[in-house]
């Protein structure tokens, strides 16, 4: 088989630019070499179908030297009409991101540099609990209603605050803020 | 008459309906019967098709009277029909759920009326290229799919979608590309592109030329199947395309890929000459893929990098080229479609129900719907491999094989398997977590739909529209199929292990197919062994007899 030189100078070099014009970030750009990068692989195609210039005529006393295969021929014609497809509808896409955004680039995704951005630490899987250090521990109160803390029941409990004595249960309700046990304080700013 | 005769129809059935529901455009209650009754009946083709080789052995179909290797020949054996029958049962699944969600939006614009033609077509082409027995009608088969995706995935024009779109096209036409360059050369060194005839006449040729067509097969298999380093295009493109078009893409466009390697790796060129690269792009696709997926907070986002990871599960089958092996890659690919289908449709209703499709902003899902909860859960779990679901068996098969097969680098593999899987668990725990256990009030600016009262929630308003059902009952119904359909995998997991176990001695000794295809008297070039010397894991395996 021989080879067409000119056929595959010219692949080579829609090759090179193809692949040139797809990394670009212009949309128009990769529209460009997509549509030669198809064009050059049809060339390849056709070469691997004999020399050109031969007919694709075949008859049962044609010498195979004398014509030309005709298979890479009909595989260009779907691969054309497929790119065509393709183009078109490249065509489409870069018509709406004109419209959407006003530039023919490509744009980034918000979504991945949002996740690029986020450190690592997450609040809510990798944030240590707080645990429960107080020394006067809240009054648990069990399923049945009945307080379940250690302080044997009945016990007389009792806690001093400033003057006053008060059972445990009261003062610990008194450290709540809107408790009724606690004075609000005057404008003042002072206690009683 | 044999019923692989009709095997054809599995492309046209569903091209027909392709052509009626856009004649029918205007009439959206007929095209959604039309494209349901066309694909039931696809399905039910495929069935029969299915049953014809259950029990072993390959059919040819010449497509108009050409007879190999010079006309196009489609091809039935168990792992084709195998494919065919998941694909379009979970397709007939997601159509349901579309048309679901069109009903309950009542969206009666123009985006929604292309959807099933689109559609149709994008079955179409997947069936196309499971049935071809022809390297350039497998490349037709793909483009078909393909430009049919590219609609589906830029559906109603908005911002995200054409951003995501330039990128799947741009990728797409490259790989295409590609192949074609691929068929091209493969044509100039042997004067082929039949495929059975390729596996006579490439083993002819000199060691170079067939490495250097071989990569290129698997380069442009590889990007389509998102096999790392080529699988970057993936999580960008997929999630911001709508649930059902994202879950069928998810289940279908990549197994095609998969198929296409598994093909290459077989029937092509067979041996292990590329095993070795191929197992280490397996071992990197499964860990670099499952800890994309850790760093997520979208769901969508963290389903397609599991997606990516779990491609890794069924390249290491393939690159054993062992009969275990390739089997549970092949049970794997089956139970791997219908897993990745349903969470992403669950997603979809989980979007609807919560309002967005981030793990920050939804929360409290348990309590507001518990069959969301189950219906996310068993899909979930299996995707993980909890013992006794599909996901389970699938992955133990993978790693009985890699042991078998002993060398350090299977042994790698096993590890990163077992380890993938635990990470899939914490994904898929996390999302559990803050989805469906969290309260409501502890979500990140929450949608108003998600702390809306639960009385007015069920069939209530959401926040901008009025009148939208959060859960339709075909959506539910159809993903409830769909998880039903998976938990079957495993409940049949032993005919189907059987199946794909044969499927596998069928793949690897190629004279079934050959002798199909080209007739009995066809010669099977014996598989170049690179050393000589018997291959233990070649041999078919005790275990997978066990198995049964």
């Amino acid at each position: 088989m021989s080879v067409n030189l000119t056929l595959l100078t010219v692949m080579g070099a829609l090759y090179a630019c193809g692949i040139y014009l797809i990394l670009e970030r212009s949309l128009t750009r990769v529209l460009l070499g997509l549509m030669l990068l198809a064009n050059a692989t049809n060339l390849l195609i056709l070469t691997t179908g004999g020399y050109a210039g031969l007919a694709p005529l075949f008859h049962k006393d044609t010498d195979p030297g004398q014509y030309n295969d005709p298979l890479p021929q009909a595989l260009i014609l779907t691969s054309i009409v497929i790119s065509f497809a393709v183009t078109a509808f490249m065509l489409g896409i870069i018509y709406r991101t004109w419209v959407l955004a006003r530039q023919d680039e490509i744009q980034d995704d918000a979504e991945d540099r949002r996740v690029a951005k986020t450190p690592s630490f997450d609040a809510e899987d990798d944030s240590v609990v707080p645990v429960e250090t107080s020394e006067f521990p809240l009054t648990m109160i069990g399923t049945d209603g009945q307080s379940v803390s250690d302080v044997p029941a009945g016990a007389e409990a009792t806690v001093t605050v400033a003057d006053r004595t008060l059972d445990a249960d009261a003062a610990a309700s008194e450290e709540q803020p809107g408790s009724r046990n606690v004075t609000i304080p005057s404008k003042e700013g002072g206690g009683q | 008459m044999n019923i692989a005769s009709f095997a054809p129809l599995a492309v046209i059935l569903p091209l027909l309906g392709a052509a009626l529901t856009f004649l029918l455009i205007r009439n959206s209650r007929a095209q959604r019967t039309v494209s349901i009754v066309l694909l039931s009946l696809t399905l039910l083709l495929e069935c029969l098709l299915l049953a014809s080789v259950w029990e072993g052995g390959t059919a040819a179909v010449n497509i108009g009277g050409w007879l190999p290797p010079w006309g196009i020949v489609l091809v039935v054996d168990q792992f084709s029909s195998l494919m065919l029958v998941v694909s379009s049962s979970v397709s007939l699944a997601v159509l349901i759920y579309a048309t679901g969600q069109g009903m309950a939006d009542g969206d009666q614009d123009a985006p929604v009326s292309i959807f099933h033609p689109t559609y149709l077509i994008l079955v179409a082409g997947v069936s196309n290229a499971f049935l071809s027995g022809d390297l350039f009608n497998l490349y037709v088969g793909f483009e078909i799919l393909l430009t049919a995706s590219y609609v589906l995935m830029t559906l109603g024009g908005t911002g995200p979608r054409i951003r995501a779109g330039v990128t799947y096209l741009v990728v797409s036409v490259v790989s295409s590309v590609l192949f074609l360059i691929a068929i091209a050369m493969i044509y100039g060194a042997t004067g082929t592109i039949n495929m059975a005839d390729l596996a006579v006449k490439l083993a002819d040729l000199d060691q170079g030329t067939q490495n250097l067509l071989h990569v290129m097969l698997l380069v442009a298999f590889g990007i389509k199947a998102a096999v790392f380093p080529l699988s970057f295009w993936l999580p960008d493109s997929y999630p911001t395309a709508p649930a059902p078009v994202t879950a069928v893409f998810a289940g279908l466009l990549t197994k095609v890929g998969v198929y296409a390697m598994v093909r290459t790796e077989t029937l092509l060129f067979p041996g292990d000459t590329f095993n070795a690269p191929l197992m280490v792009a397996a071992l990197l696709t499964m860990l670099v893929g499952i800890l994309g997926a850790l760093a997520q907070s979208d769901i969508k986002r963290l389903l397609s990098f599991t997606l990516v990871s779990h491609i890794g599960y069924m390249v290491f089958g393939l690159a054993m080229s062992s009969v275990a092996g390739l089997g549970a890659a092949v049970f794997y690919v089956a139970h791997h479609i219908t897993i990745q289908t349903s969470l992403f449709l669950v997603t979809g209703l989980i979007e609807r129900r919560g309002g967005s499709s981030s793990v920050d902003r939804v929360a409290g899902l348990a309590k507001l719907s518990p069959l969301l909860a189950v219906l996310f859960f068993v899909p979930a779990m299996n995707l993980a491999g909890i013992p006794p679901l599909s996901g389970f068996l699938g992955k133990v098969g993978l790693l009985q094989a890699g042991i078998q097969l002993g060398t350090p680098l299977a042994y790698a593999l096993v590890i990163g398997g077992v380890l993938t899987s635990l990470l899939t668990l914490l994904a898929m725990a996390r999302v559990w977590n803050r989805a469906f256990w969290r309260k409501p009030e502890d979500a990140e600016h929450p949608d108003p739909v998600l702390l809306a009262h639960p009385a007015d929630s069920a069939t209530g308003d959401r926040a901008g529209k009025t009148n939208v059902t959060l859960l339709p009952r075909t959506m539910v119904g159809s993903t409830l199929g769909l998880v039903i359909f998976g938990v079957g995998l495993t409940v049949f997991a032993g005919p189907l292990f059987k199946v794909a176990d044969q499927a596998a001695v069928e793949m690897l000794d190629r004279t079934s197919y050959i002798h199909a295809v080209l007739g009995e008297g066809a010669r099977v070039p014996a598989i170049s062994e690179p050393e000589p010397g018997p291959d233990p894991a070649r041999l078919p395996p005790a275990s997978g007899q066990e198995r049964k």
